[in-house]
C-alpha cells in the first residue's frame, strides 16, 4: 500500500509548485520525527513537557460517573498550555520547520485555538508567524484574536466564501504557493496533503499514549470507549491512535448543526458531519469525506462551534470508519449547548464548545459504551463564552443557567 | 504518437492561449468571449469549469469563478457551452480534480472524459492533480485520445521533472513565477531558468502565471517558449463589464490581437526559432 494513503484516502492533491516542499517536509518527517535525527523528538517531548505542561491529567469524572452509573474519565487537554490539544501539534511543526532551517510559519485557524497554539509556539522558538482566519471566525472568536495578536503573530483576515475555516485553509495554501522557499504551512488538522495527516497524528498520539498508560493505572484496564469531537478530526486521532490495535470502541462525535438534511441547491449544509452524511471527494490535498453536492462542489458546512465548522475530516479517520473501526455519530448545535451547561455545571469545567458534542453523545448514550470511559476533553471554552452567551440566550437550553442574567438583569 | 489538434496548434508558429472561466458572468457571454478571442488570434483556449476550492487561482479568477458558480454553472452546463462553441480552435478544459472525479454514475475520471471528449474537448489542465495522483485521469485521455497539459512551477527540479515529462502531452504549462494566478505589470526572471531546464523536452513549452501586454509575450517567446497562456489580463476585461473603450467583446479581441503581435514579433526576434 503507499505511505501516501489510508486506505484509499489521502494522497497529495496540490499545485505543482507546493509539490517539491511536500517533498522536503516528507524528508525531514522521516529523520526527525521517525528517526529522531538530532535528538529532535527529545526536545520536542521535552518542550511539550515544560512550555506545554505535559502530561495532562486523566481526571476521574465523579459527578458524571455517578449520574450515568460507570466510570467516565477525562483527558484534561484543556489543561494543556493554550487551553487545548492543538500546542501539541502546533509545537511539534513550528519545532520541525526550525530544524527544517524555514524563517517564517504560516497557519490558518477556524476557532482560533490552532491560530493561538502556533503563535504560542513561534513566540516560544522566534519565529515569525502569520494567521488566516475567516473573517466571521474572526468576530466569533475575539478572545483568541487578541491571544494571537499579544503574541506577536499577524493576523490576515479572509473574506471569501463565508468567512470560515475551508476559506482560510485555501488562503494559506495560496499564501504557501508564493512562500513555499522559506515558509512553513503548519497546518491545524490531520487533514491535506501527506505527509499531514500523519504527521500531525504522530504530534497528537500523545493524547492516547498518556490515556492508554493513566488508564490501566487508574481503573485497572483498557477503557470501553474512547469519546473524542471530530471536526479536521486532530484530537480525535491524537485521542485514538494508541487504542486502534485494542477492543476498546472508538467514537467521533461530529457536529449535527441545525440538521442532517442537506440544501443542494443553496450549496449549504447545515452541519459539519462529514463522517456521518458526506462522500467521497477531493478537497486541500487530500482524498477524503467531504460534504458537496453531487456535482462536487464543496459544500459551506455549518456548526454553533467554529472549530469543527469544516467540510472535511481526516482521511485516516475516514479510513477508519470505512473500516468499522471508528463509529461516526454526531450531535447537533442544540445538544451541544446542553453538554456544555452541564458539564460546567456538574464538573466544573467549561469545556470547549467541539468538546461539549462529545458530552452531549455521552449524556444519551452512556448506556451502550460500557464501564470505563474516556471522553477527551479536547480545549477549555473559555473562548467560546460570547458565543455561547448569544446562541443560548435564542433557544430552550434546558441545562442553562437563568440567561437573563447575560442581559444585566441581576 | 498521431498528432493531436493541440499539437498542431503550435505547428505554425508561437501559440496564444487564452483563459476564460466559463460562465463569467453567463453562459451566452462566454460563447461571445470565446468568439472574440479566435477572431483576435487565440490558437487553442482554455476554459475553466468553476471548481468551489480554487487553491491555485488568485483573486482576479476567484472572483470570476464564484461569479460563474452563482449564475449556476455546473459540469453538465459547462459540456452544453462547450458543445455549443463551434470555434475550429482546441479547447482545454482547466478545473480541479474533485469534478473530474466526482462526474458520471461510475467511480473515476473516465465518465468526465467520456463526456468531454463528446463535446469536443482536446485536453485537460488540472492544477491540483501532480504527476504522482495522476494515473487513473492519464489513462482515461489515452483511452479516448485527450492531452493532459501539466504545469512545470519554477520550484520543479530533478526527478519530478522526469516524472512530470513521461506523462505530459500537448503542451507543458510553465509557470512563470510561484504563487498563483494574476495579472503582474512585469515577467519574472523565473521564466528564463524554467524554460532552460526544459529545453531538451520535446513537447511544447506554453508559458503563463502573470502576462498582461504585447511586451511581456514577445519577451516570454523570444526567451524560448512555444506559447503564451493568458488569463487574469482577460478576466479583468469581462469583470470591468463595457466601457467607453468598446464592449468586452471588442476589447477582448483586441487585447487577444495585441498579444499574439506580441507572440509573432517574439518568434521573429529568436535567432532560430524551435519547432516541438
Amino acid at each position: 500500500m503507499s505511505t501516501t494513503k489510508f486506505g484509499r484516502y489521502g494522497g497529495q492533491y496540490v499545485p505543482e509548485a507546493l509539490m517539491p516542499a511536500i517533498g522536503e517536509l516528507e524528508d525531514a518527517y522521516h529523520r526527525f520525527v521517525l528517526e529522531n535525527e538530532d535528538g529532535f523528538m527529545d526536545d520536542f517531548r521535552a518542550r511539550l513537557r515544560d512550555f506545554g505542561g505535559r502530561p495532562t491529567p486523566l481526571q476521574h469524572a465523579e459527578a458524571l460517573s455517578a449520574r450515568y452509573g460507570r466510570e467516565v474519565y477525562l483527558k484534561r487537554e484543556d489543561l494543556l498550555h493554550g487551553g487545548a490539544h492543538k500546542l501539541n501539534n502546533a509545537l511539534g511543526q513550528a519545532l520541525l520547520a526550525k530544524y527544517m532551517g524555514k524563517e517564517r510559519i504560516i497557519a490558518e485557524t477556524g476557532a482560533g485555538q490552532h491560530g493561538t497554539a502556533t503563535a504560542m509556539a513561534c513566540a516560544h522558538l522566534g519565529m515569525d508567524c502569520e494567521i488566516y482566519m475567516g473573517e466571521r471566525d474572526i468576530n466569533r472568536q475575539r478572545p483568541n484574536v487578541f491571544r494571537m495578536r499579544l503574541n506577536g503573530a499577524e493576523l490576515n483576515p479572509v473574506t471569501t466564501g463565508r468567512g470560515t475555516l475551508k476559506e482560510a485553509i485555501s488562503e494559506t495554501m495560496r499564501d504557501w504557493a508564493t512562500s513555499v522557499e522559506d515558509t512553513h504551512y503548519v497546518i491545524g488538522s490531520v487533514v491535506g496533503p501527506h505527509p499531514f495527516p500523519r504527521m500531525v497524528r504522530d504530534f497528537q498520539a500523545v493524547i492516547s499514549e498518556e490515556a492508554r498508560e493513566q488508564v490501566q493505572e487508574k481503573a485497572g484496564g483498557l477503557p470501553d470507549s474512547v469519546l473524542a469531537c471530530a471536526g479536521g478530526g486532530s484530537n480525535t486521532m491524537g485521542a485514538f491512535h494508541e487504542f486502534v490495535g485494542d477492543d476498546t470502541d472508538l467514537y467521533a462525535v461530529e457536529a449535527g448543526g441545525s440538521s442532517l438534511e442537506v440544501d443542494e441547491a443553496g450549496g449549504v449544509a447545515p452541519n459539519s458531519a462529514s463522517l456521518s452524511t458526506g462522500s467521497e471527494g477531493v478537497l486541500h490535498g487530500a482524498r477524503t469525506k467531504l460534504l458537496q453536492d453531487s456535482d462536487g462542489q464543496i459544500m459551506e458546512s455549518h456548526s454553533v462551534s467554529s472549530g469543527l465548522d469544516y467540510a472535511g475530516v481526516g482521511p485516516e479517520l475516514a479510513h477508519l470508519v470505512d473500516e468499522g473501526r471508528v463509529t461516526p455519530v454526531n450531535v447537533d448545535d442544540d445538544g451541544a449547548l446542553e453538554g456544555f451547561h452541564r458539564l460546567s455545571q456538574l464538573e466544573g469545567i467549561i469545556p470547549a464548545l467541539e468538546t461539549a458534542h462529545a458530552f452531549a453523545f455521552l449524556e444519551d448514550e452512556h448506556e451502550e459504551l460500557g464501564e470505563v470511559v474516556i471522553v477527551n476533553v479536547s480545549g477549555r471554552g473559555d473562548k467560546d463564552l460570547e458565543s455561547v452567551i448569544e446562541e443560548t440566550a435564542e433557544r430552550d437550553i434546558e441545562s442553562a443557567p437563568d440567561m437573563d442574567v447575560f442581559q444585566g438583569g441581576l | 504518437m498521431s498528432q493531436s489538434r493541440i499539437d498542431e496548434a503550435f505547428a505554425d508558429g508561437p501559440a496564444f492561449i487564452p483563459y476564460l472561466a466559463a460562465g463569467d458572468p453567463d453562459v451566452e457571454s462566454t460563447k461571445e468571449y470565446v468568439r472574440a478571442l479566435v477572431q483576435g488570434g487565440a490558437d487553442i483556449v482554455e476554459l475553466g469549469l468553476p471548481f468551489s476550492e480554487p487553491i491555485a487561482e488568485g483573486s482576479t479568477i476567484q472572483n470570476a469563478i464564484v461569479r460563474s458558480l452563482k449564475g449556476g454553472m455546473t459540469p453538465d452546463t459547462y459540456f452544453d457551452l462547450v458543445d455549443d462553441l463551434d470555434i475550429d480552435v482546441p479547447v482545454v478544459c482547466m478545473t480541479y480534480y474533485n469534478l473530474i472525479y466526482r462526474y458520471g454514475e461510475e467511480e473515476g475520471p473516465e465518465p468526465f472524459v467520456r463526456r468531454a471528449t463528446e463535446v469536443g474537448i482536446d485536453g485537460f489542465v488540472v492544477p491540483d492533480l501532480p504527476a504522482e495522483e495522476s494515473g487513473p485521469l492519464r489513462e482515461a485521455c489515452d483511452e479516448y485520445g485527450l492531452d493532459l497539459v501539466f504545469i512545470v512551477a519554477p520550484t520543479t527540479r530533478g526527478e519530478r521533472l522526469e516524472r512530470i515529462m513521461s506523462q505530459v502531452s500537448g503542451y507543458v504549462y510553465v509557470q512563470a513565477r510561484l504563487g498563483t494566478t494574476g495579472a503582474r505589470a512585469d515577467v519574472s526572471g523565473q521564466t528564463d531558468t524554467s524554460l532552460g531546464r526544459l529545453e531538451e523536452w520535446d513537447v511544447p513549452k506554453a508559458v503563463g502565471f502573470g502576462i498582461s501586454e504585447r511586451e511581456h509575450a514577445e519577451r516570454i517567446v523570444a526567451g524560448g517558449a512555444d506559447g503564451i497562456i493568458v488569463g487574469s489580463a482577460l478576466v479583468d476585461i469581462v469583470a470591468e463589464g463595457d466601457t467607453e473603450e468598446g464592449t468586452v467583446a471588442e476589447r477582448l479581441e483586441r487585447k487577444a490581437r495585441e498579444l499574439k503581435e506580441g507572440a509573432l514579433a517574439g518568434a521573429a526576434d529568436r535567432p532560430q526559432p524551435e519547432r516541438p
